[in-house]
C-alpha cells in the first residue's frame, strides 16, 4: 500500500552569512493511511521545521536542499507556490498550537468555515453552510447552528481548538499535520481534544503527523513515534516499543527524565547532562555523542547509520552489527540498560 | 484554620511553628469601566475574585505545591505571598512577621530578604544587558549583605558553583546560555540574599524534558543542603508528585483539597482532583484511554454559585448549587466538598488507574 506521506532523505538548510546551517539532515519516514505518527524532540530538534517543509511553508531563507516529499504518489517538495496552495487545506489539513492565531478574529466562525469549504469544493453557499454546521456538530460544539455566527473571541480555548480541527477537516484531507495542538490548553481540556482528534481521524481514515514535545500525549495517541535530535532521526518505531524499550541512548535518557505518576516519587530523576547543540555547533560524528554515557571512540569520528533492532530502528553505533565494537564495559552497561547491543566486542559474551 | 503538621514526617522538628502562614487570603480584581463610562452606559461594577479565602501553612524544610489549571489563582497567590501584589483580604506571615503589615522601612526589608522567587521564563526574568555576575550580585547589594566588592565577587562565584555553573560564567551575558543554564542563574540570584523561603512559579514549564530533570534535581539538592522551604507552583501533576511534601489543589480561586503528596496521588478525595489525575497523559499508561471530562473552567468573572465545580461534577447534589461546602477534615486531608459531610465517603468509585 502506498503511504499517505513519504519523506525521503529530507535536508533543510538555512543559509546565513557564515554558510548554510543544516536544520534537517537526511530524515526519512513514512506515514501509512490512517496512521498517527508522533514526532517528538526537544526545542531545536527540528520537529516544527519538518512540518513546515512538508506543507511548503518554511520561513525564508530556509529551504529544502535535498531529498523528496511524496504525498501519495505525487512529489510535492518541488511544486510551485500556486500548486502548493491547492494542496494545503485541501489534501493536507493543519492544526497549530495557538488556536487564536489560526482563526481570523474579525470574521465569524461560520464565514471562515464556509470560505474554506467553498475554496476546496463546488457547493452552493447554502450547502456549504450546512456542511459547516455538520462539522461543528462533529467536533462537539454545543448549539452549533447558533455558534456559526459567533466570533473566535466568544469561544473558550478548548472550543476554539475544536473549531480549528473543524477547519482542518473541512476539505476531507488525507493527512493532518498537528503541531503542538494541545500545548496551549489545560490538562482537562487537553484530554478532550486528543480524544476528539483520535476519534475523527480513525472514523475518516485520515493520517496524522502529530508534532509535540509531550511524550505522554504521544504515548496515548500515536501508533508509531519518530524521535528527532538536532535535526536527525534518533529512533523510529511502534510507540509501545519506543516508550518501554528505547534503543537509542537519547530516547532512553529522555524517557527516564520524565517525571511520572507511577513509580517512586523520591527517586532522583535521571538527567541527561548538557543541552541540545545549536544548529551552528552540531558535534562531529553522532550529534548526541558529547552527552551520551555510552560514547566510545567511533561516536565522535563517524556518523551512525540507521540500524534495525527487534523493537525499533535507531541511529546508534551500539546497534551496528558491523564495524568496530565498543569496549566490553560500555557494551555491558548498555545491555544492562536494555539496549540490544549488536556490536559485540571481540571475546566478550553478552 | 489551625495547622495540622503532625502527619508530615519529613519536616525538620527544629522549629515547630510553620514558617509561612497564609490566612484567609483573598484578591479581587476590579475590571469595571471608568466611573464616567459606567454612568453613561448604565453598567455596574465588574469584579473578578481570583483568590477566595485561601489558608495555607508551610512548615520549615517542606515543599508545598499548589496545582490548578489556568485561572485557578495559583500565580496570584504566589505574587501575594512574595509581596509583589497586595491582597484584598487576609494576611501572609513569614516567620511570624506579617509581610503586608508594614510598608517600606527596615523591618520590611528584613522580612523580604528571607523570601525569593524563581519565575517561569528564564528568558524574561534576566536582564539581557547585565552580566551574570551583576545579576547574581544585585540582591547582595540591594540588601547590603556584603560591602566589599571583592568578597561579593567571591560570593557570586560560590553561588554559581552551587547551582552547577562555572564561577567564570560571571563575566558572560544571559544570551550566551541555554534555557536550563539561565534557570540556574535565576536560582543563583534567588539564593544570593540567603533566603529561607523560595516561591517557584512554574520553574520548569519553559524547559525541555531533559533539562527539566536537571533543574528539578538541583532544586531538591539545594533544599537538602540549605534547608530551604519551597512554595512550588505548577500545572504539571507528575512534576508536583516528584517535588512536593504536601499539595494544595486550587479551583477558581478556592483551595478544594489539601493533603500530603503521597496520599493525594494515591487516594484523591475531591472529584476535581480525581478528574485532574485521570486527565494526565502518562507514558506509563500504555495506551489506556483517559477518562473524558465534560466542560471547561467557567468564566471566573461569573463563577457558578455554591461549589464552583458543580456544573462539571459527576456527583453533583442539589445543595452543591446553592451552598459553598466547608473544608472537611478527612484523615490527613482537607476537602472542600459536600460528599464528605459524614467523614469518609465510600460512594466514590475507585480511580480508573
Amino acid at each position: 500500500m502506498t503511504p499517505t506521506l513519504s519523506v525521503r532523505n529530507l535536508r533543510v538548510e538555512i543559509p546565513t552569512r557564515h554558510g548554510a546551517l543544516t536544520a534537517i539532515d537526511d530524515l526519512s519516514f513514512d506515514i501509512a493511511p490512517g496512521e498517527v505518527l508522533g514526532v517528538v524532540g526537544e526545542s531545536g530538534a527540528g520537529k516544527s521545521i519538518t512540518g513546515s517543509a512538508i506543507i511548503g511553508l518554511l520561513d525564508p531563507p530556509g529551504r529544502v536542499a535535498g531529498g523528496e516529499i511524496l504525498l501519495g504518489s505525487q512529489r510535492i517538495d518541488n511544486l510551485s507556490p500556486a500548486a502548493m496552495r491547492g494542496i494545503r487545506g485541501n489534501r493536507i489539513g493543519m492544526i497549530f498550537q495557538d488556536p487564536l492565531t489560526s482563526l481570523n478574529p474579525l470574521y465569524r466562525i461560520g464565514d471562515q468555515l464556509t470560505e474554506t469549504i467553498l475554496t476546496h469544493e463546488r457547493l452552493s453557499p447554502k450547502a456549504a453552510a450546512d456542511k459547516a454546521e455538520r462539522l461543528l456538530i462533529e467536533v462537539g460544539i454545543p448549539a452549533a447552528g447558533a455558534r456559526l455566527s459567533s466570533y473566535p473571541h466568544q469561544f473558550s480555548g478548548g472550543m476554539r481548538q475544536r473549531v480549528v480541527i473543524a477547519l482542518a477537516l473541512a476539505a476531507d484531507p488525507e493527512l493532518i499535520i498537528a503541531d503542538e495542538p494541545t500545548t496551549a490548553l489545560d490538562v482537562s481540556v487537553q484530554a478532550q481534544i486528543i480524544a476528539l482528534l483520535k476519534r475523527l481521524c480513525r472514523d475518516r481514515g485520515t493520517s496524522v503527523m502529530l508534532i509535540t514535545h509531550d511524550m505522554g500525549v504521544i504515548a496515548e495517541t500515536a501508533d508509531r513515534v519518530c524521535v528527532l535530535y538536532a535535526g536527525r532521526l534518533a529512533e523510529i518505531g511502534a510507540v509501545r516499543n519506543v516508550v518501554k524499550h528505547p534503543q537509542h541512548p537519547y530516547t532512553r535518557g529522555l524517557m527516564a527524565a520524565i517525571p511520572s505518576l507511577i513509580g517512586d516519587p523520591d527517586e532522583k530523576l535521571e538527567q541527561i547532562p548538557g543541552s541540545m547543540p545549536r544548529l551552528g555547533a552540531i558535534p562531529d560524528g553522532c550529534a548526541f555523542n558529547p552527552r551520551c554515557t555510552f560514547r566510545f571512540d567511533r561516536c565522535p569520528a563517524e556518523r551512525p547509520g540507521i540500524y534495525e533492532t527487534s523493537a525499533s530502528r535507531a541511529s546508534c553505533f551500539l546497534l551496528d552489527p558491523t564495524g568496530k565494537p565498543p569496549p566490553a564495559e560500555t557494551a555491558a552497561r548498555a545491555v544492562a540498560a536494555g539496549i540490544e547491543v549488536r556490536a559485540v566486542p571481540a571475546g566478550a559474551s553478552l | 484554620m489551625s495547622a495540622a503538621p503532625d502527619h508530615i514526617a519529613e519536616a525538620p522538628a527544629a522549629d515547630a511553628a510553620p514558617l509561612v502562614e497564609v490566612e484567609g487570603l483573598g484578591r479581587v480584581f476590579d475590571l469595571s469601566k471608568r466611573w464616567l463610562n459606567r454612568i453613561l452606559d448604565g453598567s455596574g461594577r465588574v469584579t473578578l475574585t481570583a483568590v477566595d479565602g485561601v489558608d495555607i501553612s508551610i512548615n520549615r524544610g517542606e515543599t508545598y505545591a499548589l496545582v490548578g489549571e489556568s485561572g485557578s489563582g495559583k500565580s496570584t497567590i504566589a505574587r501575594m505571598v512574595v509581596g509583589l501584589l497586595p491582597p484584598t483580604a487576609g494576611s501572609v506571615h513569614i516567620g511570624g512577621a506579617d509581610i503586608w503589615a508594614e510598608s517600606g522601612g527596615v523591618r520590611q526589608r528584613q522580612i523580604r530578604r528571607r523570601i525569593q522567587m524563581i519565575f517561569q521564563d528564564p528568558f524574561a526574568s534576566l536582564n539581557p544587558r547585565w552580566r551574570v555576575g551583576s545579576i547574581v550580585a544585585e540582591p547582595i547589594k540591594a540588601f547590603g549583605l556584603i560591602a566589599d566588592a571583592r568578597d561579593r565577587e567571591a560570593r557570586v562565584g560560590e553561588l554559581l558553583a552551587l547551582v552547577g555553573l562555572d564561577p567564570r560564567d560571571a563575566g558572560k551575558f544571559p544570551h550566551e546560555f541555554s534555557g536550563g543554564q539561565r534557570q540556574r542563574i535565576a536560582i543563583a540570584r534567588a539564593l544570593a540574599s540567603e533566603p529561607e523561603f523560595i516561591v517557584c512559579d512554574e520553574p520548569t514549564s519553559a524547559l525541555d524534558v531533559s533539562v527539566q530533570a536537571q533543574v528539578l534535581n538541583l532544586l531538591r539538592e539545594l533544599q537538602e543542603r540549605l534547608g530551604l522551604t519551597y512554595l512550588f507552583i505548577s500545572h504539571n501533576l507528575a512534576v508536583v508528585r516528584h517535588m512536593a511534601t504536601r499539595v494544595g489543589v486550587l479551583y477558581l480561586g478556592r483551595l478544594v483539597e489539601e493533603a500530603p503528596a503521597r496520599e493525594l496521588f494515591a487516594a484523591p478525595k475531591h472529584p476535581y482532583t480525581r478528574m485532574l489525575l485521570d486527565a494526565v497523559p502518562d507514558i506509563g499508561m500504555e495506551g489506556a484511554e483517559r477518562q473524558s471530562i465534560a466542560g471547561e473552567i467557567p468564566n471566573p468573572i461569573n463563577p457558578p454559585a455554591g461549589c464552583h465545580f458543580n456544573p462539571r461534577c459527576p456527583y453533583v447534589m442539589p445543595h452543591c448549587k446553592t451552598t459553598v461546602p466547608p473544608l472537611y477534615q478527612v484523615g490527613s486531608a482537607k476537602v472542600l466538598c459536600h460528599l464528605y459531610a459524614d467523614g469518609v465517603n465510600a460512594a466514590l468509585p475507585p480511580l480508573a488507574r
